[in-house]
Order: C-alpha cells, then structure tokens, then sequence
C-alpha cells in the first residue's frame, strides 16, 4: 500500500494557482485606476483651461457637484432603471433557456425559432419603444421591462443553445453504459455542461438589458428614469447634470456587468 | 457454468459516406467468469468496436451477444458491467467522491451506505487523502484509477476496459497494470481490456485474442502460460517466459511470420 500512497503523493499536481493569482490581481487593478484617474485629472486640466466651452465638456468638477447635490434623485432614478432592466434581464434569460431547450429536443422546433431569434436579434430599440409605449400606456414601465427582455433573449438563447450541444460523448456513453433515463442525462451531463455557456449568455444580456431599458427611457412613458432624466437635463441645458446622470448610468452598467460575471466565474470554474 | 461474454457469428457494418465499411465479421468468442481477455491488434481492426457491442454501446449487424446468459442490451440494463475508457471522462464539476458515486446514485441507493462503498472504492485505488478533490486536480493516472474506482462501483462481475492506460506516461502505466492485476484478483471479476500494447496485453491477461483489419476478425487466440493472473508482479516483466509470449503474440498478429511490427501496434 506504501507504493500506492507514494506515487499518489507525488504525482499531484502543488497548487500554485492561488500564488499566481495574487501578483496578477493586484496588477490588474491597479492598472485600470492609474488610467482613470491619469484621464480624469486631463479632463480636468483641459477643460478649466477654458479651451473648452464649458456647455461642450463639463469638468470632472462640475459633474461631482452635481451627483453630490442631486444624489437621492440619482438613487430613485438609478433603481427604477435597474428594476426595468433587472426584470427584462430575468424575463429574458428564462425565456432564452427554455427556448433553447425546447430547440435541443427537436431538431424542428430548432429550424423553426432559428429564423425568429436572427429577426429578434436586429430589431432597433428606437423602432420598438415608442410602439410599445402607446401599446401599454403612458404610465407603464411593462413596455420597457419588454424591450431589456428582448435584448436580452438573444444572447441568452443563442449561448444555451450551443452549450446545450457541448455534451462530450465519452459522458454520453457514460450514461448509456448506466441505463440512465433521459431526465437523468439531462439533469447530470447535459444542463451542467450547458450552464457555463448560459452565464456567458447572461452576463452579455446583462449589460444589453441596462442600456436598452436607459434608452427605452428616451421614448415616452412616466419619467424618473436615468435615460428620461439625461434627456431632460441636456434639453435644460443642465449638461453637468446630464452628464452626472450618464455616470449614474455607468455604475448601474458596471454593477449588473460585475454580478453576471461573478455568477459566470462560479459556474465555470470547474468545467 | 455460464460464460461472462459469448459472442456468436458477430458482423458489425457501419453505413459511411463511402459505402458500406465492415468493423466486423464472423466473431465467435467466449470469456469465462474471473477470466481476463485482451483484445489486441493494430488501428481499424474492430477491437474498440467489439468491446462497445458486448457494452451495447453499438448493436450488431448480426449474430448475437450474451453476458451471463442474457442478451446484452438486458445485461446494460441490469447493470451487469463496469467500463472505463481511454478517456477517464470524470465529471469536472465533481469530487472524486461524487463522481465514483454516480453510477450508485442513478440507479437509487443513497445515503450511509453509498458513502461507505464509496470510502471502501477509494481505499481500493489507493486514492485514501484525495475523495474530496476535483478532477483537475489530479494526474492523469489518478485520474484513471477514479475512473476504475467508478466502474467497480456497482460490484461488476465483468469490468469492460477500452485502452484504460492508453494516454498515461510507461512508468504510471506499469504502475497501473499491476494495480489492475490486484484490483481484479481482489474483485474476482472477468475483464475484457482493448490494447494496442503487447507486453500489456500478456502481463495482463490469460488469453489474448489477436485481431486483424479490414475486416475486422479474430486472428487467434493466444493463451498465456505465465501462471494466474492474480500471482504476477513487475520481476514477470524480465522473465524469459514473458518475453516467449510477447514473441508468441507479435507472430500471431503478423500470421506466423515473425516480420517488423505493422502500424497502430506498439512493442512497448
């Protein structure tokens, strides 16, 4: 048995991944911040300078002033843009999944969604937004929780659908081998291999979710939102503001960006 | 008593783009209960392919396969056989634990006995410290003993083995026959094992059966007269009567003329 845990000793493999990782992590970090502060701070020094109408490009300090004075609105503007874009996020992964499941069953219903989805795909948001606005009434937000769904079906769909296809068929014999019952295989081997693809999907539909539900905003519909209050500000003349709501935007970008990609890092790391 | 495997008047043909392609024709063989076979032969000869109609992996053209006296499809059914293939193809997603427990969850037992049978697979492949590591973490030839591990969940009494060692490096492959050697003298099972290695193929087995392509067929059956498989070690690997063997087998697969290795067989 000695001979046994010897070789099993040394043949694993010393886990210097996490070491790695540390110099790598501080690097990227750090990196990213030297730019934006470096590009900041130009800004800044440009457009005091007064070579720049102030209207054209606001300074980094101007802006500031603005997030802190018009902070709650930022927050209540910011939340009702997430929750459009969060639902239509939802909406449209759910969607996308089962769509893609039912195309993996049969290679028909594949034949028949392909042509749709490809149509979905390059539908404008401009073009769809005010029909959706007069379809569901002024005072609705269905009309753009409908749009950050459908932008956010097609990547969805698109990635499930070729993850759904991924299963090694060494797996498959696997569990041919094992007699298993075709909800067997699905639930072990084939939505597990799937799932990786499908957060690649999600954290693509997530950033298309935000911005469609933001310029859905532009189109009519109750006010509040961040795209609604962008358009407000800069047809006020408010182009400070405008732009403070623009960073809000970002934010709110990056935050549904970050928490799709963690989710993606958690279900691909043993793949 | 029966067999473990009886093949009967086996063809196996495969529509291709090109025409009609035969893996295999006319097979007759049978393995004992606790007998352990390699097939051998070079690339194309059909031995992956017989391997996967005795797993009813693939159905025959025709004649018939029976594993312990049922037909074979009824024999998957039952669960009458572990494999493992070239590939280890664990489940990256689980632990070496949780993949050698697949098979016993799908088909219902769970809980504290599982896990006991599980403990007692690990202790068999010698993996005691690492059942709740993840595939990548480990060697290809641990990754491999999982693999065996898995297929000796269910207590098979015929382990079906497609180039196991195929991919691993000369030293772990020794290293790993022997412990297979061990395994199935512990087990008592019979082992048909796919082989394009020679002196694999002889330190392994009590019988190898050489084959030959295009088509696919048996070319002999060579019976090994190196005493059982259960008292081999690595000192058979320098004995004379290992060396007369492997010359036996090298002539049986060039039709009794001793003529250089053809391709697809190594001399390993």
């Amino acid at each position: 048995m000695s001979a046994a845990t010897t070789t099993a000793t040394a043949a694993a493999p010393a886990p210097t991944r996490s070491r790695a990782w540390g110099s790598g992590g501080t690097a990227r970090v750090v990196a990213p911040i030297v730019l934006g502060v470096s590009v900041v701070v130009i800004w800044q020094l440009v457009a005091g300078s007064g070579l720049v109408e102030a209207y054209l490009l606001p300074s980094p300090a101007a802006i500031g002033a603005e997030i802190v004075e018009f902070w709650p609105s930022m927050v209540s503007a910011g939340g009702i843009t997430g929750l459009n874009a969060l639902v239509g996020l939802v909406a449209g992964s759910l969607i996308g999944i089962v769509a893609a499941l039912l195309a993996s069953t049969r290679r028909s219903i594949d034949g028949m969604l392909a042509p749709i989805v490809a149509a979905l795909a390059v539908i404008p948001i401009v073009a769809l937004a005010p029909v959706l606005n007069t379809m569901f009434g002024a005072d609705s937000q269905t009309g753009r929780q409908l749009i950050a769904a459908l932008a956010a079906f097609v990547p969805v769909f698109l990635n499930t659908a070729r993850g759904l296809r991924q299963t090694q068929p060494v797996h498959r014999d696997l569990m041919r081998s094992y007699a298993a019952s075709n909800v067997q295989i699905m639930r072990t081997i084939t939505l597990r291999t799937a799932a990786p693809f499908t957060f690649t999907g999600i954290r693509l539909a997530s950033s298309l979710a935000v911005i469609s539900a933001l310029v859905a905003e532009y189109f009519g519909g109750p006010r509040g939102g961040l795209g609604s209050l962008i358009s407000t500000s800069a047809a006020t003349s408010a182009y400070p503001r405008a732009w403070a709501y623009v960073v809000a935007a970002i934010i709110l970008g990056l935050a549904f960006s970050l928490v799709t990609s963690g989710l993606e890092r958690l279900v691909s790391r043993r793949r | 008593m029966t067999d473990a495997v009886t093949v009967t008047a086996v063809d196996k043909v495969f529509e291709a783009a090109a025409g009609q392609v035969v893996a295999l024709s006319g097979i007759d063989l049978a393995v004992e209960p606790g007998e352990f076979v390699s097939l051998i032969g070079p690339s194309g000869c059909g031995k992956s392919t017989l391997l996967r109609l005795i797993a009813d992996l693939d159905t025959p053209t025709s004649g018939s396969v029976e594993v312990f006296g049922t037909s074979a499809h009824q024999a998957r059914v039952d669960q009458k056989y572990g494999i493992a293939f070239q590939q280890a193809g664990l489940l990256p997603w689980r632990s070496v634990a949780a993949n050698i427990a697949l098979p016993l969850e799908l088909h219902g037992s769970g809980g504290a006995a599982t896990r006991e049978r599980v403990r007692e697979l690990i202790a068999l492949v010698g993996l005691d410290d690492f059942g709740d590591r993840y595939p990548d973490e480990l060697s290809g030839g641990m990754q491999q003993r999982v693999a065996i591990a898995r297929a000796l969940a269910k207590k098979p009494d015929l382990l079906l083995m497609d180039e196991p060692f195929g991919a691993l490096d000369e030293m772990t492959r020794e290293y790993m026959q022997t412990e297979l050697l061990r395994i199935s003298a512990d087990t008592g099972a019979a082992v048909v094992f796919v082989t394009h290695s020679i002196p694999e193929a002889v330190y392994l087995s009590d019988r190898v059966v050489v084959m030959s392509p295009r088509p696919g067929r048996i070319e002999a059956v060579v019976p090994m007269a190196l005493g059982s498989t259960a008292s081999r070690a690595d000192d058979l690997r320098e004995d004379g009567a290992f060396f007369e063997m492997i010359t036996a087998v090298r002539e049986a697969l060039h039709g009794g003329a001793p003529a250089p290795g053809p391709r697809g067989v190594d001399n390993r």
